[in-house]
C-alpha cells in the first residue's frame, strides 16, 4: 500500500495534536510504524489514517484514493479498517465472543451462525476459543488485548490500526500481543502501529513515520531510520528508548 | 459452640432480629395501654381492598408512564436544539424542586378545570407520571453519560452509527447503571401516591382516614395501611436486586 497525509491538521480546543503533519510512505509499505515522543500526534494521525477522526484541513490518500470527508462514506471507509486501542476497549457488558459477532452481524450483515463461526475461529487461532463465553472483566489484559485484536481482524479489514496496544500491559502479555501482530505482519496483514515498543518495529516495520509537536519530522524506510535517522529529535527518541534495554 | 453452616446463618439473623422488633412493639404497646378495636376496623376490609387495588393500579400506570416521561425528558435535556434543551432543564427542575402536592392541586383545580378534564385519577396518574419522570430522568442522564468515551470510540471504531452505538452499547450499559436509582424512585412513586387523596382520588390512605373516622380507630388503620405498601414495595426492591445481580459484569 502508499499511505499518504498531506497537512493534516486536527485540534482538541486549543491544542493542535497535528500541525500540518504531511507523509507519504513507498508504493509497497506493508507495515507502518508511528513512533515519537508522548503526546507528539501519534495517536491522533492514528485516527485521522483509520478514518476514525476527521482532519479539520488535508487529506489522507491510500494507494493514491483521498479518504472521503462526507459522513455516510467516511463511515463506510472506517468499516474497512479494524481498530486496537491501547485500553483494549472491548464492549464491557459482552461476551468476548459476542464482542466479534454483533459487529459481524450488524455491521457487515453476516447471518447468526456464520458470525459465530467466524468470531470462534478468530479466537481459536489467537489461543481465547477457551474463554469465547467470558465477559471482558474476567479476563487478564493480555487476553483483552487479543481479543480486541480479533474484534478488529474479524472482518477482514484492509488495513489494522493498532494504538500504542501493548503499552498498559506488563512484559508477559506485551510478548503475547507482539507474538500475533508479528504473525499477522508476517501473512500479509497490513499495518498502521503506534508504538514505544522500539526493537519492534525494528523488526516488523518497514516503513517509519516519526512525529514530534504535531508534525511529521522522518518518513522513510526503517531501516535507514533506525540505523541512522536524520534528525536531531529522532537520535534523542532512541537513544532515550535504548538507554536501558 | 457449634458452627452454624453458612445457609443458616442469614435466616436466622433475620428471626431473631423480627423476634426482637416485635418484642420492642408489644413493650411499647404494653406501656402506653393502647386499647385496640380491631372488630370495628375489620368491617372497612372491602373498603380497605378497594383503596389497595386501586393504589396498585394508578401506581403501575404512572410507573409505565413515568418512565416514558423520564426518557423523553432526559433525551430534551441531551438534544442538540437549544430551546429544547432549555425547556427539558426547565421542566426538570421544576417538577423536582417543587411539593408534589402543590402541582397536583394547581394540576388540577386550575390546569385541569381549565381544559375540561374533570377525572381526578387520569389527571393524579399524569401529575404522579411528570413529576417521578423528572427524577429519572436525571437518573437516566447520569447513567448514559457515565459511559465511557472510550466505549464510544470503540463503537465507533467497529463501524457502529450513531443509532447502533446507542442500540448496542450505550443503553445496555446505561440500564445496569440506572437500575438501583430507578427501583428507588419506583418506590418512592407508589408512597407518593397517597397524595393523590388532596384531589380527591380514593386511593389506600383516604380509605383508611375514611375508616378511622368510621370506626373511631387510628393504629388498627394505620398498621395494616403501612402493611399494605410493604407488600408491594419489598418484592419491588427484592426484584430490582436480583435483576442487578444478572446484569453485574463490572467488576
Amino acid at each position: 500500500m502508499k499511505l499518504e497525509g498531506h497537512r493534516l491538521t486536527k485540534s482538541y480546543g486549543a491544542f493542535r495534536a497535528l500541525d500540518a503533519a504531511s507523509f507519504s510512505t513507498g508504493d509497497e509499505a506493508r507495515v507502518v510504524a508511528l513512533l515519537g515522543p508522548s503526546g507528539g500526534g501519534k495517536s491522533t494521525l492514528l485516527r485521522v489514517l483509520g478514518g476514525l477522526l476527521l482532519p479539520e484541513s488535508g487529506e489522507v490518500r491510500l494507494d493514491g484514493e483521498a479518504l472521503p470527508h462526507e459522513p455516510a462514506a467516511a463511515l463506510a471507509t472506517l468499516r474497512c479498517n479494524g481498530f486496537v486501542f491501547q485500553g483494549y476497549n472491548l464492549f464491557a457488558h459482552l461476551s468476548l465472543q459476542e464482542n466479534i459477532a454483533l459487529p459481524l452481524r450488524e455491521v457487515h450483515g453476516l447471518a447468526v451462525v456464520e458470525a459465530e463461526a467466524r468470531a470462534c475461529e478468530l479466537l481459536e487461532r489467537l489461543g481465547l476459543v477457551d474463554h469465547r463465553h467470558k465477559r471482558p472483566a474476567e479476563l487478564s489484559g493480555g487476553q483483552q488485548q487479543r481479543g480486541a485484536i480479533a474484534r478488529a481482524l474479524a472482518p477482514r479489514p484492509r488495513l489494522l490500526l493498532l494504538d500504542e496496544p501493548t503499552s498498559a500491559l506488563d512484559p508477559v502479555m506485551t510478548g503475547e500481543v507482539l507474538d500475533v501482530v508479528r504473525e499477522l505482519a508476517e501473512q500479509g496483514q497490513q499495518i498502521v502501529l503506534a508504538t514505544h515498543e522500539i526493537s519492534f518495529a525494528r523488526r516488523v516495520a518497514d516503513w517509519v513515520v516519526f512525529l514530534a509537536g504535531g508534525r511529521v519530522l522522518e518518513s522513510c524506510e526503517a531501516p535507514a531510520f533506525f540505523q541512522a535517522p536524520a534528525t536531531a529529535a529522532a537520535r534523542e527518541y532512541l537513544g532515550g528508548l535504548s538507554k536501558y534495554r | 459452640m457449634p458452627r452454624i453452616p453458612s445457609s443458616f446463618r442469614r435466616p436466622l439473623w433475620i428471626l431473631l432480629l423480627l423476634g426482637a422488633l416485635s418484642f420492642a412493639l408489644y413493650a411499647v404497646f404494653a406501656r402506653v395501654h393502647y386499647a385496640w378495636n380491631w372488630q370495628r376496623a375489620w368491617q372497612y376490609r372491602e373498603q380497605f381492598v378497594q383503596g389497595w387495588l386501586l393504589t396498585l393500579g394508578l401506581s403501575l400506570a404512572a410507573m409505565a408512564l413515568s418512565v416514558l416521561v423520564g426518557f423523553a425528558l432526559m433525551l430534551g435535556r441531551r438534544a442538540r436544539a437549544e430551546p429544547l434543551r432549555l425547556l427539558c432543564t426547565g421542566t426538570v427542575e421544576l417538577l423536582r424542586g417543587s411539593p408534589l402536592l402543590v402541582q397536583l392541586l394547581v394540576g388540577y383545580y386550575i390546569l385541569a378545570t381549565a381544559v375540561e378534564i374533570h377525572s381526578p385519577l387520569l389527571v393524579g396518574i399524569v401529575l404522579l407520571a411528570c413529576f417521578e419522570g423528572a427524577y429519572l430522568a436525571e437518573i437516566f442522564r447520569g447513567a448514559i453519560e457515565s459511559i465511557s468515551a472510550s466505549q464510544m470510540e470503540a463503537a465507533r471504531a467497529v463501524g457502529f452509527d450513531r443509532w447502533q452505538t446507542y442500540r448496542f452499547v450505550v443503553l445496555p450499559q446505561a440500564v445496569r447503571r440506572a437500575l438501583p436509582g430507578t427501583t428507588g424512585q419506583l418506590v418512592s412513586l407508589i408512597k407518593d401516591s397517597s397524595l393523590l387523596s388532596v384531589i380527591g382520588v380514593e386511593e389506600l390512605v383516604q380509605k383508611v382516614r375514611i375508616l378511622n373516622s368510621g370506626s373511631y380507630t387510628s393504629l388498627e388503620g394505620y398498621l395494616p395501611l403501612a402493611a399494605a405498601y410493604l407488600v408491594v414495595t419489598l418484592p419491588l426492591s427484592w426484584y430490582a436486586r436480583r435483576l442487578e445481580r444478572r446484569f453485574a459484569y463490572e467488576t
